[in-house]
């Protein structure tokens, strides 16, 4: 959300201040009674949060163990699962409280501990949504961040399938969320809240000449308790450089430094089960309405559009990948229409709060061609192994989605135009949007990700390779991963 | 005795099983292989890794019948598995030295 500096409006609204705007005192101290959660949105968010995990499994596992070959299934579908159960429990240990609570001095950054262990939550403390006045109990708020924190490194194991080392990628897993995840989230997502920001702007304007700098001071102390990228005024409803673009290139990045696997580009290695796989794409995409359409935190009129612009962005990204397929390579694919869909998905994700309806179906034409050109020509021009495409897909994606986003969000184009919480404290209306402005602040969010996960992911990555080694021997890859990491046989027959 | 050995296209299977059933044969073993003769396999495409696959999935029949009767099973075979086209297979016919049932413990010629 982009908010505008109080300082053009102060002379105007404190004109009005007396009157108009007379702040309710409770708001203007910071120990207010706790606010009751609305129950409506309470119980959207649970069911958006389930349909999240239900991305990650069966959604991911499937839709990644469909496109290994047999020998691999399990050990795809144990990389996700045990990812999930170590991150869930990583992030109500601390990483929760990384990502969001004030950071003290590296607060661009990272948050700081002082919610580790959860010390200070229970049933009955609030989550702020993006509406003044509403909130949804804590720990919703807590479990549906945590299943976005459980997919995202899940993400990762389609790059170096087939050949990372059960062991290995627990502890990649664990040291990636907390270097890499954490920090992200915290810098694209952390902030005051619109209560917060409307009692600022509140007491900034009723402020009379001698307690105004005091006020000016505060609200500004509001204003900058957030991440960097969200200071930067960048756009990311859903995730798309939080969990596409970062897991993307952390994916392209681990995939180069294990290695392609044995026999690649001479071995045949299909997927074994592209039932299996589309089973796990359609999975994906119903998950995902939990995913785009919860990160709005509420169950209102913003939900809806968050809703139809998450499910024809992907029709139309389905539909294009298919046709482009069609056309270069003589037959439209089941593979290339999942591939779409994913695509689409992964496109919509940052924009969907944001974009109209119609744009939303450009967003999904466009990024299809796109996408299949990284995971067929470029791909196979550098010769790298990005096994199941999580760089085409979810880095390029993501990357095209997060830019589109500063495009798609502007009023004139059918946007939901930029929030503005200060104006008019208490109410949310629509700020100026400047596109040049617009594009600068996401061009910096995907830069910031492409540099701190690529580059970290390469640090974390070589690391445990010194220390356990990220590839199983030879003749355990060629045996496969199933019976040597995990003693078991997917299939009897 | 002699082993005819018949690699067929699947879908023949149930055609042949039924004119051998009319020579009074009983029995047969079929394995499911992959082969190819003359025949081309085709190209599959996964998001952009093209394979080509050489082999084609074929029937295998083994049957065991006694010396006398090889003629007119091999002309029972080749009439029912004939398509005309490309990859209808082939049958090779082996010696076979000794044949016992298992139940009863005859042998040769009345174990078959």
């Amino acid at each position: 959300m982009k908010f505008r500096n109080l300082a053009r409006y102060a002379g105007a609204l404190a004109a009005l201040g007396a009157t108009a705007l007379l702040i309710d005192p409770a708001l203007a101290q910071t120990a207010a009674p706790t606010p009751v959660p609305n129950k409506g949105d309470t119980a959207f968010m649970y069911t958006a949060t389930v349909l999240v995990l239900l991305m990650t499994v069966p959604g991911l596992a499937l839709f990644y163990g469909g496109l290994v070959r047999t020998k691999n299934m399990l050990s795809m579908f144990m990389q996700v699962f045990a990812t999930l159960c170590l991150v869930a429990l990583l992030w109500v240990f601390y990483g929760y409280s990384l990502a969001f609570t004030n950071g003290g001095a590296l607060n661009d950054f990272v948050g700081g501990f002082s919610k580790a262990f959860l010390k200070g939550v229970d049933a009955t403390t609030v989550a702020g949504t993006f509406s003044n006045g509403v909130y949804i109990p804590e720990y919703v708020y807590i479990v549906f961040q945590m299943t976005f924190a459980c997919i995202t490194p899940a993400l990762i194991l389609g790059a170096v399938a087939e050949r990372l080392k059960f062991s290995a990628m627990l502890v990649f897993m664990g040291l990636w969320v907390t270097f890499i995840y954490f920090p992200i989230a915290h810098m694209v997502w952390y902030w005051g809240g619109p209560d917060a920001f409307a009692s600022a702007a509140k007491a900034l304007a009723s402020a009379t000449a001698d307690t105004k700098a005091q006020a000016q001071s505060a609200y500004d102390a509001v204003m900058n308790d957030a991440g960097i990228s969200f200071k930067w005024g960048a756009l990311d409803f859903a995730g798309g450089t939080v969990v596409h673009i970062n897991a993307g290139i952390a994916g392209l990045v681990g995939a180069l430094i294990l290695g392609r696997r044995i026999g690649y580009g001479k071995e045949q290695m299909p997927p074994h089960s592209l039932v299996n796989c589309m089973i796990g794409a359609a999975l994906l995409w119903v998950g995902w309405f939990g995913f785009n359409v919860g990160s709005g935190l509420e169950a209102n009129q913003f939900a809806g559009q968050v809703f139809i612009n998450t499910f024809v962005a992907t029709a139309a990204a389905a539909l294009s990948w298919m046709i482009v397929e069609w056309i270069s390579k003589g037959k439209p694919s089941a593979l290339g229409l999942a591939s779409g869909v994913v695509a689409g998905l992964v496109a919509i994700t940052p924009a969907c709060g944001f974009s109209g309806v119609m744009g939303s179906i450009v967003l999904g034409l466009v990024v299809s061609p796109i996408c299949f050109l990284f995971c067929s020509a470029i791909k196979s021009a550098l010769g790298y192994d990005d096994s199941l495409d999580v760089f085409g897909v979810h880095c390029i994606g993501g990357i095209i989605g997060a830019l589109a986003t500063g495009l798609l969000v502007n009023p004139d184009w059918g946007g939901a135009g930029i929030a503005d919480y200060v104006s008019k404290p208490g109410e949310m209306v629509a700020g100026t949007y400047d596109m040049a402005t617009q594009m600068i602040a996401q061009f910096k969010a995907v830069s910031m990700t492409l540099l701190w996960s690529g580059i970290g992911s390469a640090i974390i990555f070589k690391l445990v390779d010194i220390v356990i080694g990220l590839r199983p021997s030879e003749e355990r890859e060629r045996e496969g991963l199933d019976i040597t990491d995990h003693g078991e046989r997917a299939y009897h027959y | 005795m002699k082993l005819i050995t018949a690699v067929i296209k699947p879908f023949k299977l149930e055609e042949v099983r039924s004119a051998l059933t009319d020579l009074a044969l009983q029995g047969m073993t079929v394995t499911e292989v992959k082969g190819y003769g003359r025949q081309k396999g085709h190209t599959e495409i996964y998001r952009g890794a093209e394979y080509a696959v050489s082999f084609l999935p074929k029937i295998k029949i083994e049957v065991v019948v006694p010396a006398a009767q090889v003629d007119k099973a091999i002309a029972a075979i080749q009439r029912s598995a004939k398509t005309g086209q490309i990859g209808d297979g082939k049958i090779f016919v082996s010696p076979i030295e000794h044949t016992v049932r298992i139940r009863t413990g005859e042998a040769d010629e009345d174990a078959l």
